[in-house]
């Protein structure tokens, strides 16, 4: 057995494997599979200060191995998240990340002081939602905005601060070092690539928003190239995710850079992906000799 | 646990119709749970998202479900491509079914098109009080007339060319029994317009009635949130989920 455990941003997970945010909701449905306290840690659904109900159906469509969802941030409002469903999740010995993603600063503010008084265990600030009309990824795409975004939020909350970043952007690099700078402990990417799919018969976009957040395998290869720029490029952890759907593709992102991963549209094709991915991890690393997973992260011997 | 996943074998494989596939698939710790309403999620070979669809007929002693479903693009008929022997990885069983009422002396079963499928495990449950009124578009899209004669039901075919059974929609021959009184519940599955216009005479004769819904679906269990649909709850909006609150409904529930 290999030593799995990893600590981004001074958090100890007991391995580097995370649902990502909106896979998996709260966890209440995936605890009928497993039990969660298996996992290295938990991305929350993206909250809001206030309830907000989503984007009308459809809100998902296949692509070529992967997918384009435009679910738009329906979550209950942060009140609510913390009343009924943070402390289920604080028991379920794991590492709980709230993703926190307003459409001001002034909202996310709000939403980080909220969770500053919680026992919540990390924040993530989610800059790069493409499906919301205003704020999301408005906020990621300019190096000033979300320098200063990940500014006033790092004033609110004391919490290790995870910033999620776009990947529709000319340079990551350039974004990723504006948050470092501006006091984030973290950065995780990528978040999913704008996408579209129509409807040929009806020469109808099949998602009612149009366009919507691309992501599963076919993401895989950039998402490697913009975790290796980026750990390149910042001296904080970061996390990486995007098309990660078996043990190998994980360890492949941690040789380029990262020291835990997220897993979204895996978990859509198996529900049970992130301990199969966990398993499988450790069984390469066995396979290879290693005995520490810390000794590949960052790894890749660049050209 | 609430539901399974693994890969079970398909033990029979029919083509029904056109591009309508009938697989029964041995999988006896589904089919030990599974209740009438409830969904199946199909993952297709090398893609990404599974494939809700409804269960038609759930065998609990030899452990077999059947799925009877349309292929519509690449998913589907990938699914449809397997055969007999090989396996299907299977999430399910999902969602809430329909209500049964073991007092109801007399109930109406609407199944149009594909949406005929989730009214045969009803049948099965209510025999000789249910009343099966079938819709398609002609008789060369008819499928499970006989199973539906088998459960004891009366059925009433119609096709919206008259090529076989009586030329009418549906709500036709439904308003003539509610006219005649005496029913329980009205249960249906078919395309929205459909479903809309059967909850509405329902509705106007005061009986209760229950619609299952279909939409593209994520993880098909009430995490991911994208099987979004409008739903008007203690008279407030609210955005349900298909596989979760659904895929049955009250039919006051839905916002058409």
């Amino acid at each position: 057995m290999a030593n799995l455990s990893v600590n981004v941003a001074g958090v100890d997970f007991k391995n580097p494997v995370i649902p990502a945010s909106g896979v998996f909701g709260y966890g209440r449905e995936y605890e009928e599979l497993f039990h969660l306290s298996k996992l290295g840690g938990i991305a929350t659904k993206g909250t809001t200060i206030a309830e907000r109900p989503g984007n009308l159906s459809p809100r998902i469509a296949e692509c070529p191995s992967g997918m384009i969802n435009s679910v738009g941030l329906q979550n209950p409002g942060i009140d609510a998240f913390i009343s009924k469903e943070l402390p289920n999740l604080l028991i379920k010995d794991t590492v709980i990340i709230s993703n926190i993603a307003g459409s001001t600063v002034d909202e996310c503010v709000s939403i980080a002081e909220k969770l500053d008084s919680t026992d919540v265990h990390m924040i993530e600030l989610n800059i790069s939602c493409p499906n919301v009309k205003k704020g999301g990824a408005a906020f990621g795409v300019h190096c000033e905005s979300a320098g200063a975004i990940t500014a006033a939020v790092r004033k609110a909350t004391k919490k290790p601060l995870i910033v999620k970043l776009s990947p529709n952007v000319t340079d990551i690099t350039e974004i990723a070092r504006a948050v470092e700078a501006a006091g984030a402990d973290s950065v995780s990417l990528i978040n999913t690539l704008l996408g579209m799919r129509i409807d040929i018969n009806t020469g109808r976009p099949i998602l009612k928003n149009n366009v919507g957040g691309m992501s599963g395998p076919a993401v895989f290869p950039l998402a490697v190239r913009m975790v290796w720029q980026t750990a390149n490029a910042v001296s904080i952890p970061v996390i990486g995710m995007g098309g990660i759907d078996s043990g190998k593709a994980a360890i492949e992102m941690m040789m380029a850079g990262a020291k835990a991963v997220q897993i979204g549209a895996a978990i859509f094709t198996d529900p049970y992906a992130p301990i199969r991915i966990i398993n499988e991890m450790n069984d390469w690393l066995n396979e290879k000799g290693i005995s520490d997973i810390n000794d590949i992260i960052g790894s890749v011997k660049s050209w | 646990m609430k539901y399974k996943k693994s890969l079970y074998p398909i033990v029979k494989k029919e083509i029904l119709r056109k591009n309508i596939f009938s697989i029964e698939i041995l999988c006896p710790d589904i089919a030990s749970i599974a209740k009438a309403g409830q969904f199946v999620h199909i993952l297709p070979d090398n893609m990404t998202l599974r494939r809700p669809i409804s269960i038609c007929d759930i065998d609990k002693e030899n452990g077999i479900i059947t799925i009877v479903f349309e292929v519509k693009q690449e998913g589907t008929q990938r699914i449809a491509n397997k055969n007999k022997g090989e396996t299907l990885d299977v999430l399910g069983p999902l969602g809430h079914g329909f209500t049964l009422l073991p007092d109801a002396k007399k109930v109406v079963l609407i199944g149009g098109g594909i949406g005929n499928p989730p009214m045969l495990p009803l049948a099965k449950y209510y025999s000789n009080k249910a009343t099966v009124i079938s819709g398609f578009r002609n008789a060369e899209c008819v499928i499970l007339q006989n199973e539906f004669k088998n459960t004891g039901a009366e059925s009433i075919l119609c096709t919206d060319d008259g090529t076989a059974g009586r030329k009418t929609l549906v709500t036709e021959p439904l308003k003539e029994l509610l006219a005649n009184g005496n029913i329980d519940a009205v249960y249906a599955c078919g395309p929205i317009p459909m479903l809309k216009f059967v909850a509405a005479i329902a509705d106007e004769a005061d009986v209760y009635c229950e619609v299952s819904l279909e939409e593209r679906m994520g993880c098909g269990i009430g995490a991911c949130l994208v099987c979004a649909c409008k739903l008007k709850k203690e008279g407030k909006d609210v955005m349900g989920h298909v596989c979760k609150n659904g895929p049955v409904f009250s039919s006051k529930e839905v916002q058409w």
